[in-house]
């Protein structure tokens, strides 16, 4: 990740560190120099935003777990003691809770932009993998730490959830009853989801090191989807990126604050305020938003086990994404094929985001069904497509496409001339 | 910063000063942020509800000490006999460490009220112990005197005298 740098200092004590541990050209290279594309637009601020968010919710959440008690009988007082008592607990714990959908929102955004750009093929491919890993890991822990305040949206999540491994055949019942800690949700669940949901975010640190060192080593994509051909196609990443990175921060941190300070519930649950009741299930029960697509999916098979298991295939076949996308033309702005599919695939899963939801009846049913055969359809007829579509002409290189404004899509000709300025 | 890179022959002036307006409010906007996650380590409300108790002093005969919990901390309530408040306002000024007279520690003589944690490095000293036959810490020997003045050892200053009031003559509050 160094490999760019040419970092000189005449500092004795810079020198000095530098030669033990080369810490400083590590950063030059890493996020000094490194040569990066010259025409990225703003989709590809969600990277960063996703790290700072990730940082985010670590460091609140180390707060939350300085004035929390992780016992069935205090969990939920706790959370109200961090509401009320504890100096700006209010604003801690709603961070945390708003950061998570937050947190969602900018990586779901970083997987839609690689996936209409074609990050994800050749030489990307581990660095794909690298970010479902993260995000099967963010579904994990966010899941755990919704458990935590320990509401009836918490307990009855918590059961559901885990009940979804009492399909596996034989050993089902054996699987719950382990994951449980007991018969039922309870105070030894509670424990250990909350030590794994500590655990969790370290993980994924470490998982997004490798994520960040795949990506350094060939670089970034970019909108036209075309390799570098050479320096006159790159820019260092400091000043242009982190200033660009920085302003993106400044948008959605003005939006995250909106949410935060206005409307910090909009995104829970009423019934998450009342304290986890074994004997009672709230009337209508549904997981956090960012899970609704798949929870559509799950309700949409009538047999139990094939429920969970289009629910996991949902998410896994992911992983191959690559080798189903058989075209050689990464960027959708280049395949007006894939263009329109992928634009139907986007409005599918808000559809079916939308019927998660939703209670299970009457016309969603049959909704949810259609959306979901759209959401594997998307995926079987991928590898046609590469066959048969006839891909616009690719420019030459980034920079005459850069340069020559009147080539590529409407809104990116902006960009380039703003790029032309700099 | 501005002088060699250069807006393209523009004033360089105009650069420096967005770079510093820019980078000010940044830090601004960070100290802003930051302080909460600070300030939640300070006592939180709860706590500092619970920070004043009440105690009757009616069942405390002369020679007796009780000690309370404020704070998490002990508090020694000594009712203490007239020979220890004799030898308590006997001691010249010159003879303290830290010079403090015994009037103004025990408002009423009979009465000592004090924070029963060594000054040296916060262990429980033990009571009528020691040279002066006041308080002794065990952890690293310093001796309190019977108004609880350090007399001897490595602790620097008196054992504390929280705030209190007489509610009536058998009733105090501390805090």
């Amino acid at each position: 990740m160094s490999g760019h740098s040419s970092f000189e200092s005449n500092n004795a004590i810079v020198k000095w560190i530098e030669y033990r541990l080369p810490i400083f050209s590590f950063i030059h290279g890493a996020v000094g120099v490194y040569p990066t594309p010259k025409n990225l637009n703003y989709w590809w601020s969600m990277g960063s935003l996703a790290g700072i968010m990730l940082v985010l919710q670590i460091v609140t959440g180390i707060i939350l777990a300085m004035h929390y008690t992780p016992h069935a009988d205090m969990a939920f007082a706790s959370t109200e003691h961090i509401m009320r008592d504890v100096n700006y607990g209010w604003l801690m714990r709603y961070m945390h809770a708003n950061g998570a959908s937050f947190f969602f929102i900018v990586v779901y955004i970083h997987i839609l932009r690689g996936m209409y750009y074609g990050s994800y093929k050749a030489p990307r491919e581990i660095l794909w993998w690298m970010g479902i890993i993260i995000f099967i890991l963010m579904m994990a822990s966010a899941f755990m730490g919704y458990v935590l305040p320990w509401g009836q949206m918490s307990f009855w999540g918590a059961t559901v959830i885990t009940s979804l491994f009492s399909a596996v055949p034989l050993i089902g019942e054996s699987i719950v009853t382990f994951l449980w800690g007991g018969y039922s949700v309870d105070q030894p669940t509670l424990n250990r989801f909350y030590s794994l949901h500590y655990l969790l975010p370290f993980v994924i640190i470490g998982v997004v090191f490798v994520h960040l060192w795949a990506l350094h080593h060939h670089g970034s994509n970019n909108p036209l989807g075309i390799d570098r051909k050479g320096p006159q196609d790159s820019i260092p990443f400091h000043p242009y990126y982190t200033v660009k990175d920085l302003y993106g921060l400044g948008v959605f941190g003005t939006i995250f604050a909106l949410v935060l300070f206005f409307a910090p519930n909009y995104m829970g649950h009423p019934d998450n305020y009342i304290p986890a009741n074994p004997l009672v299930t709230p009337a209508h029960i549904v997981p956090e938003w960012y899970f609704l697509p798949f929870y559509a999916i799950l309700r949409a098979i009538p047999d139990k086990l094939f429920g969970v298991i289009a629910m996991f295939a949902s998410l896994l076949i992911l992983f191959v994404l690559p080798w189903l996308d058989t075209s050689k033309v990464r960027s959708a702005r280049f395949r007006p094929v894939y263009k329109m599919l992928f634009w139907a695939f986007f409005i599918d899963c808000i559809i079916l985001g939308y019927l998660g939801g939703k209670p299970p009846e009457g016309i969603f049913i049959v909704a949810g069904r259609m959306a979901t055969a759209f959401y594997f359809l998307f995926f079987l007829i991928l590898p046609f497509i590469g066959w048969f579509e006839r891909p616009k002409k690719l420019p030459e290189s980034i920079s005459t496409a850069v340069l020559d404004s009147g080539g590529g899509g409407a809104p990116d000709g902006a960009t380039a001339k703003a790029e032309e300025r700099g | 910063m501005a002088e060699d890179k250069g807006g393209g022959g523009h004033d360089p002036s105009r650069r420096d000063f967005l770079y510093v307006a820019a980078g000010g409010m940044g830090a601004v906007g960070v100290a802003g942020a930051v302080w909460p996650m600070i300030d939640q380590m300070n006592p939180s409300r709860d706590v500092l509800a619970l920070s004043s108790i009440e105690v009757d002093l009616s069942g405390i005969e002369e020679g007796q000490s009780i000690t309370v919990n404020w704070r998490g901390k002990p508090v020694f309530i000594r009712h203490r006999t007239a020979k220890e408040i004799a030898e308590a306002r006997a001691v010249p000024m010159a003879d303290l460490p830290d010079p403090e007279g015994d009037e103004a520690r025990a408002r009423k003589p009979e009465w000592l009220i004090m924070v029963g944690v060594c000054t040296h490095l916060g262990c429980v000293p033990l009571g009528q112990q020691g040279e002066y036959n006041g308080w002794f810490c065990p952890c690293h020997g310093s001796h309190y005197d019977t108004s609880g003045r350090i007399r001897k050892g490595p602790a620097p200053l008196n054992l504390p005298v929280p705030d209190y009031v007489y509610l009536d003559d058998n009733n105090i509050k501390i805090g």
